[in-house]
């Protein structure tokens, strides 16, 4: 299945009838030439984003996500590839010409113009009437919060007002879709929490796609309808946070979201639907992996708060390994250890404080990690 | 008692500077508006007399001077901003790795003197020089053409000797302004002209202002190019000023002419800043 089928397939399931999408990418790649080399930003990402979602293209810097963005906005043109707006080919469109606006990374306010100008600014390049632009441009900055402070310029505002009027300044003008970039990256961690809740908010109110760029995961998971994982210029998973999270794709996308355990061997044997891998001496790991065969390579992920910590060998259909407490860290919410096994990896286990805060298991203790088998992910690559 | 040397250590540091402005600036114009009020001659030694004759000579003798030198310093500065706002708008944004070489191409004739280029443009300039020599025997200009020892030839001069100063504050201007910010007035509908009416042109007004300063004064005050280049109905106040000073010895007059330009300027200046500099005319180019 690619990505365009699994970008359509949501967007009908959203609406219960078949949709045309807001935004999508076909087999789009971006080439430039750097001291004379061709270098591929984006290397062919295809995918369909619905109406009124909010989706997010997340990975290191680097990856192509603010590229592939810039491309939908039209400040940059595809080397090949189509990009289409509402089924539109925009793909040669220029950006004053697409009907979709962009939130700047450091916000791109205009330094010489009030508040109440720079969110009019867009309205009145389209011409709209003088008495339209007051009431439409009250409206929005009532819905960021921002009445009272029309007058001011945007140096004399604190980074989270600014990211306020940029967020204004684009809406305002009703955009089909809402192009993001990194627009918290300026803020302080509080505010960027308070930003997060904010942002959603004022995308339900105004039923807007919204197109996120972030490398922050955790930004991502919060309010994300779907993630794109993209990586090295291509999309490396595309699915909804809790899909992306327990169910990822390949070894990148469980080592950038969250914290995982890749734990690597070859399948022993096959047994009522579980291909099980043996680890040591009396290690074993079941995965939900029938096809495989025994003798088949096979990496596994297991996230670090599915594991328990027990000092007996447990017993029954779990996976369970072996291994020496080498570290623990007590971190407030959680009990943090590092248990290394006895073939060297290393398996980061999380325990919740929720009982008491002592710790169940010392440095140096040998003990027993064990999970479910719906807790294992075989990964491609 | 560290506090308070800490607390003035800027003072101390900027104190050179202020010694070095109270020499060469403040005492000489005091002591030239001292000597624009008293009245005498070199041989019989001047008098304190604190009249107010020798402005009115200034005034009434030379006011042709003064305001042919306003106009041609006024149509130069407009000249010089036409040619450097194109020059620098191309060096900011479509210099790429060769602008700090754009820049000094521009400030290559600084290392030649001011004069001896001004002498140089009379030779190109003259009536049978390397320029309109052949061409008049050629028969392609009438045998009286001429340009040297008009007020093109002077204009002309004003603009090549003072153009870089225009060029610079404008580009430093426009190098300030965020490309991202040119980019959001895109994104935001506006045409290629919109954006640069509306965000590109009003931020780097402040430039446009410290140019026309830098060029505007001293091209009005000006003394060499009406010399070299003009004739002797393109005299300037800056050569009146000269002669009163060097070859008349007629020290007050000379000085109340000089006071009497700066007074025409910085009225003019005071008037342009308060049009232009601003931050209404940045208000009312933004809509």
């Amino acid at each position: 299945m690619t990505g365009i089928q699994a970008g359509t397939e949501a967007a009908e399931a959203a609406s219960g009838a078949p949709q045309v999408p807001a935004i999508e990418l076909d087999g789009v790649v971006k080439e430039y030439l750097a001291h004379g080399e061709v270098v591929q930003a984006v290397k062919g990402v295809t995918l369909a984003i619905a109406e009124g979602e909010f989706f997010s293209l997340l990975g290191p810097s680097g990856c192509g996500k603010t590229t592939t963005m810039r491309m939908v906005a039209g400040f940059e043109e595809p080397t090949r590839g189509v990009v289409r707006l509402h089924g539109q080919d925009v793909t040669n469109v220029p950006p004053n010409k697409r009907d979709v606006n962009m939130v700047f990374q450091s916000y791109a306010l205009f330094p010489h113009m009030s508040v109440w100008e720079n969110v009019a600014f867009g309205l009145r390049r389209r011409k709209v009437a003088e008495a339209e632009i007051k009431r439409r441009v009250g409206e929005m900055l009532e819905i960021v919060d921002l009445v009272g402070r029309e007058k001011r310029r945007p140096r004399e505002m604190s980074g989270g007002q600014q990211q306020r009027v940029a967020l204004a300044r684009a809406l305002v003008n009703r955009p089909r879709a809402l192009l993001l970039d990194e627009p918290l990256g300026a803020l302080d961690l509080k505010l960027r929490q308070a930003m997060q809740i904010e942002l959603k908010r004022i995308q339900r109110e105004v039923g807007i796609t919204f197109v996120y760029v972030t490398h922050d995961q955790s930004e991502a998971l919060t309010m994300s309808d779907r993630i794109a994982v993209m990586n090295d210029g291509l999309v490396e998973q595309l699915a909804s946070p809790r899909e992306i999270y327990e169910r990822p794709a390949t070894a990148f996308v469980a080592g950038f979201i969250g914290t995982s355990n890749l734990l690597s061997g070859a399948v022993d044997r096959v047994e009522s639907g579980c291909a099980v891998l043996k680890l040591g001496e009396h290690g074993r790991v079941l995965v939900a992996e029938a096809s495989r065969q025994a003798g088949d390579p096979i990496s596994v992920t297991v996230r670090p708060e599915k594991i328990t910590i027990s000092t007996e060998e447990p017993s029954g259909d779990i996976s369970a390994v072996r291994g020496t407490v080498s570290e623990v860290v007590y971190l407030g919410l959680y009990n943090s250890y590092a248990v290394r096994l006895a073939d060297g990896a290393e398996v980061t286990v999380f325990q919740q404080n929720a009982l008491d805060s002592t710790s169940t298991a010392e440095r140096g203790d040998a003990v027993w990690l064990s999970w479910q088998p719906h807790h294992s992910y075989a990964i491609g690559s | 008692m560290r506090r308070v040397r800490a607390a003035a250590a800027p003072y101390l540091l900027a104190l050179p500077a202020w010694i070095w402005f109270a020499i060469f600036f403040v005492v000489p114009i005091a002591a030239m508006a001292s000597v624009s009020l008293t009245t005498g001659n070199l041989l019989e030694g001047f008098q304190q007399t604190f009249s107010v004759s020798n402005y009115a000579k200034a005034v009434g003798q030379y006011h042709t001077q003064l305001i042919r030198s306003l106009i041609y310093g006024g149509i130069a500065t407009l000249i010089m901003l036409v040619l450097a706002y194109p020059m620098a708008y191309w060096i900011a944004f479509k210099g790429g790795r060769r602008k700090s070489m754009y820049l000094f191409l521009l400030l290559l004739p600084f290392f030649v003197s001011f004069v001896l280029r001004t002498i140089s443009w009379g030779f190109l300039l003259a009536d049978d020089g390397i320029l309109f020599g052949p061409l008049k025997s050629a028969g392609l200009l009438p045998a009286d053409f001429h340009v040297l020892a008009t007020d093109v030839a002077v204009i002309g001069g004003l603009v090549y000797n003072f153009l870089p100063f225009m060029v610079l504050p404008i580009y430093v201007a426009l190098e300030r302004v965020d490309p991202r910010v040119v980019e959001a007035a895109y994104d935001l509908y506006a045409s290629r002209l919109a954006a640069f009416r509306r965000v590109v042109l009003p931020l780097s007004l402040p430039g446009v202002f410290a140019g026309v300063l830098m060029t505007f004064v001293p091209a009005t005050a000006d003394p060499v190019n009406a010399r070299i280049l003009g004739g002797t109905g393109n005299t300037m106040i800056g050569n009146i000023i000269q002669t009163e000073y060097l070859t008349n010895n007629d020290y007050p007059t000379a000085s109340a002419l000089s006071f009497t330009l700066m007074a025409v300027l910085l009225v003019g200046i005071f008037v342009y800043a308060r049009s232009l500099g601003t931050e209404n005319v940045l208000e009312a180019a933004a809509r």
